[in-house]
């Protein structure tokens, strides 16, 4: 237990700096180099036309972890995100340079299936986007997409993905009614549990609950807190108390540089960079 | 107060109520003249089938002796004393204005003309007597006059008004009689044409291919005298069904007194128009309603009804949207998906809705030289090489006037297809690619789905445009007379070859090529109000769909 007033006195914590006794967290020994890694980028550059968005990040990003990008604007955090499951491919005019490995594969590879990377990279979005079909179609469309047929094994993934997504107990009597008449926030849980449904490896989580209001903003939370048994987590968010709340490691990107990058207890508590504790205490940003 | 009671102009003007009521007179003339439009040609084409009095007067005739003459009174317009002066006549003196009627004398075959114009100042009076009769015919147009008698093989069976009430019933019989004969020369004798000229085809085709030999030779004589066999029966059966037919006859007295003999066979229907209670007249308009809806057109198509091109023009439209919605949508899909959006884009999609303004007849043109010469020639060539010189798919068709009609409304769907496309949310398509998901599995399942109801709209301005279309069907196969529908019991049932009628060119051909004008007149109008009542149905139709799929997609747009 780590008294709040031992921990001031050793360090003058800036006034907004984020508590993290107050948010009911205790600091944890954590390494990135003790941990499995999953994904790693190799002096990944990232060009939109002429403009440089990404400026050589090189990071590792740990196995069933949650690792937080946060950064303002612009900052590239959302860019580095979509690279990661190759959504920057629709883009026109984007090219990228380096390498992005998963599992010691690189994901820009010729041979690569892209479809294929998707599946094992979730995505889920800033605005909550069910397609305007049923509940249970939209759960059961990653799997139908694979060319599942079976009702029963359908079913059975619907249930447990939506169970995962802590809906089921909302849903359960109303899977066939169109997903729009969910509200928000149970919306952002179903693209959750639509992505879950198809067995990733990682989930990419792009401002999920920035559309949110508070209540199902803490919901998510929640889930992010229990999905991180089974997934790898990446989540880009500018809600620095969220950072905080839900993430083990936590990337501080500025200007398409990685700035600060570490375990998320000293990112918050002793952040090495100026530039870090600035944004961290809402100089800017 | 801080308003005054009245207010000024220039504040009138400055708060923008001029523009408002700018607005909704604009608004209020638009409606106005549309509903003119329905109301006028309604009224016009819908008297036409009411049962009107027929009128019996004396008319004093250019040599002073006085006829009788019966009619239906149709028309009556005014002319000045002076006018008629000119032209030689001597109207009272001291009038400017003279009335004169126009009446439908009927009786064709007796006075060769179906209409004429009387002068009012030497008309008799007017009477309706109960005991006039209209005889609507097969042949020769309507008969008015006076029941005297019924005859069977020549032998009188009645007389006076007792002939009337024997009239009817044989009239039913003989109805029944005619659609039998009918049902036997086109159902049955039809059927047995339609296979002695595949069977003569067939073995065209065995000679070109040289392999008719002796079994196959045989084996299609067999066939053949088999159908003979069959068409014999048919004849005979025919032949007592006409002779029944003709047994009974009505003798009628015209208005100058003469009479004439019409055999029952020759009649449709009976009326007396005068004797009938307002409830009578009721069905007999609603009956001479369904005839005009459901029945083939006679004489020239200035009687009957417009049945087979009521069928044309759906027909064709249904065949149009079916040709025109996928060669649309995987157009437009190409253009907003796949293609990238450069210049030769740009260009494309230019000259795709510059289509959409290139003259209707053009399109005829080309479905003509190109669809049905090349296109359809060349499937002669290469298919139906037995049926030369007569060709199958190398003449106008239902076919090629879909085909035409396709292309001319290619540009709407096009149009409002990619419209629909770009409609659709990046987050939808970036959620679907998320899941793993393909392109093509992203637009088969995600977008094309939620684009239905832009697609749709497409669909309805394409029919509401290809319906009315008249020009280019003159070119690529619309007739005005069809012998046979496009649909039969013939395999292949659908005959797309055929040619067929179509709504929009009946009017043309009934108000501009029939050679009765006075008799054809209110047909225009009917066939007309026909014609927006079919169009409005299609669309109603294609926006209920429409709005069914709307249902499931509206609630994202937020």
């Amino acid at each position: 237990m780590i008294d709040e007033s031992t921990q001031s006195e050793s360090r003058v914590v800036p006034a907004h700096a984020v508590n993290m006794a107050a948010l009911g967290r205790t600091p944890q020994e954590r390494h990135i180099e003790n941990e499995d890694i999953c994904l790693r980028t190799e002096d990944l550059k990232l060009f939109y036309g002429e403009k440089q968005a990404l400026h050589g990040i090189n990071m590792k990003i740990a196995k069933k972890r949650v690792t937080a990008f946060i950064g303002p604007s612009g900052c590239g955090k959302s860019t580095l995100l979509r690279c990661f499951n190759r959504m920057n491919d629709l883009v026109d005019g984007c090219r990228m340079e380096g390498k992005i490995l998963l599992d010691d594969d690189n994901i820009f590879d010729r041979a690569v299936d892209v479809a294929d990377l998707r599946r094992r990279v979730g995505m889920v979005f800033q605005k909550p986007n069910p397609f305007p079909k049923t509940i249970y179609e939209n759960v059961a469309y990653g799997l139908r997409i694979q060319g599942v047929k079976r009702k029963r094994i359908l079913d059975e993934v619907v249930e447990k993905s939506l169970r995962r997504a802590a809906l089921w107990e909302e849903v359960k009597d109303r899977l066939h009614d169109s997903a729009l008449g969910l509200s928000g926030g149970q919306q952002q849980r179903l693209v959750i549990a639509r992505s879950v449904a198809v067995e990733p490896e990682v989930l990419l989580l792009d401002e999920p609950a920035s559309a949110l209001d508070p209540l199902s903003t803490l919901k998510i939370e929640e889930l992010i807190y229990e999905l991180k048994d089974k997934y790898t987590i990446v989540i880009v968010t500018h809600n620095m108390q969220q950072a905080a709340r839900v993430s083990d490691y936590t990337a501080f990107m500025y200007m398409g540089n990685l700035v600060e990058y570490g375990d998320t207890d000293t990112m918050f508590t002793n952040p090495s960079a100026k530039q870090t504790e600035d944004y961290i205490t809402g100089r800017y940003g | 107060m801080i308003a005054s009671k009245q207010k000024s102009v220039l504040q009138w003007v400055r708060d923008g109520s001029p523009w408002v009521w700018l607005n909704a007179g604009a608004v209020t003339i638009s409606m106005l003249m549309v509903l003119g439009l329905l109301i006028y040609i309604m009224g016009k084409g819908m008297v036409h089938f009411w049962p009107h009095d027929i009128v019996d007067f004396e008319y004093r005739q250019d040599d002073g002796a006085v006829v009788r003459m019966i009619g239906e009174v149709h028309d009556h317009e005014e002319v000045t004393a002076a006018r008629l002066r000119d032209l030689g006549e001597t109207p009272p003196a001291g009038v400017d204005v003279v009335g004169r009627h126009l009446i439908k004398t009927g009786n064709r075959d007796v006075a060769g003309l179906d209409f004429t114009w009387v002068l009012d100042y030497r008309m008799g009076e007017w009477h309706t007597p109960h005991d006039l009769v209209l005889l609507e015919r097969r042949e020769w147009g309507n008969f008015y006059g006076r029941v005297i008698a019924i005859t069977e093989d020549g032998h009188k069976i009645a007389e006076g008004e007792a002939a009337w009430s024997e009239l009817q019933a044989r009239l039913q019989r003989s109805g029944e009689l005619f659609s039998r004969i009918r049902d036997i020369e086109r159902g049955d004798i039809g059927a047995i044409n339609y296979e002695l000229e595949r069977l003569r085809l067939k073995q065209k085709r065995l000679e070109i291919d040289g392999e008719l030999d002796d079994a196959a030779k045989q084996l299609l004589d067999a066939e053949r005298s088999s159908l003979d066999a069959q068409y014999q029966i048919l004849i005979v059966q025919l032949e007592s069904l006409y002779a029944q037919l003709n047994r009974d006859s009505v003798v009628m007295q015209t208005a100058s007194g003469e009479e004439r003999s019409i055999a029952l066979g020759r009649i449709v229907m009976a009326a007396r128009p005068n004797a009938l209670s307002l409830p009578e007249k009721l069905v007999f308009y609603a009956k001479k309603l369904w005839e005009f809806v459901s029945d083939e057109p006679r004489e020239a198509n200035t009687e009957g009804g417009i049945f087979p091109a009521i069928f044309g023009t759906v027909a064709m439209v249904f065949l149009m949207t079916l040709l025109v919605t996928p060669l649309g949508v995987i157009a437009a899909v190409y253009l907003r998906e796949y293609a990238s959006q450069g210049f030769v884009t740009r260009l494309v999609r230019i000259s795709v809705n510059n289509l959409a303004g290139v003259p209707s007849i053009v399109y005829g043109v080309f479905g003509l030289g190109f669809f049905v010469y090349f296109l359809g020639g060349s499937i002669d060539e290469l298919f139906y090489p037995e049926s030369a010189p007569a060709p199958m798919f190398g003449s106008p068709g239902l076919l090629w006037a879909s085909l035409t009609l396709a292309l001319l409304t290619l540009p709407v769907v096009i149009v409002a297809t990619e419209e629909g496309l770009t409609r659709i949310p990046k987050a939808l398509r970036e959620g679907s690619l998320a899941l793993g998901a393909t392109k093509a599995e992203t637009l088969w399942r995600v977008v094309l789905p939620m684009s239905s109801p832009a697609i749709m709209t497409g669909i309805i301005l394409a029919i509401a445009r290809a319906a009315g279309e008249v020009a280019p069907l003159m070119l690529v196969g619309v007739v005005k007379l069809a012998p046979t529908l496009p649909l039969d019991a013939n395999y292949p049932f659908m005959h797309l070859e055929r040619k067929f009628m179509h709504m929009g060119f009946h009017i043309y051909d009934v108000g501009f090529q029939s050679p009765n004008v006075e008799a054809a007149r209110p047909l225009v109008y009917a066939t007309s109000f026909l014609l927006v009542l079919v169009i409005g149905l299609l669309n109603l139709a294609a926006i209920y769909i429409r709005n069914r799929l709307r249902e499931n997609t509206k609630a994202l747009e937020h």
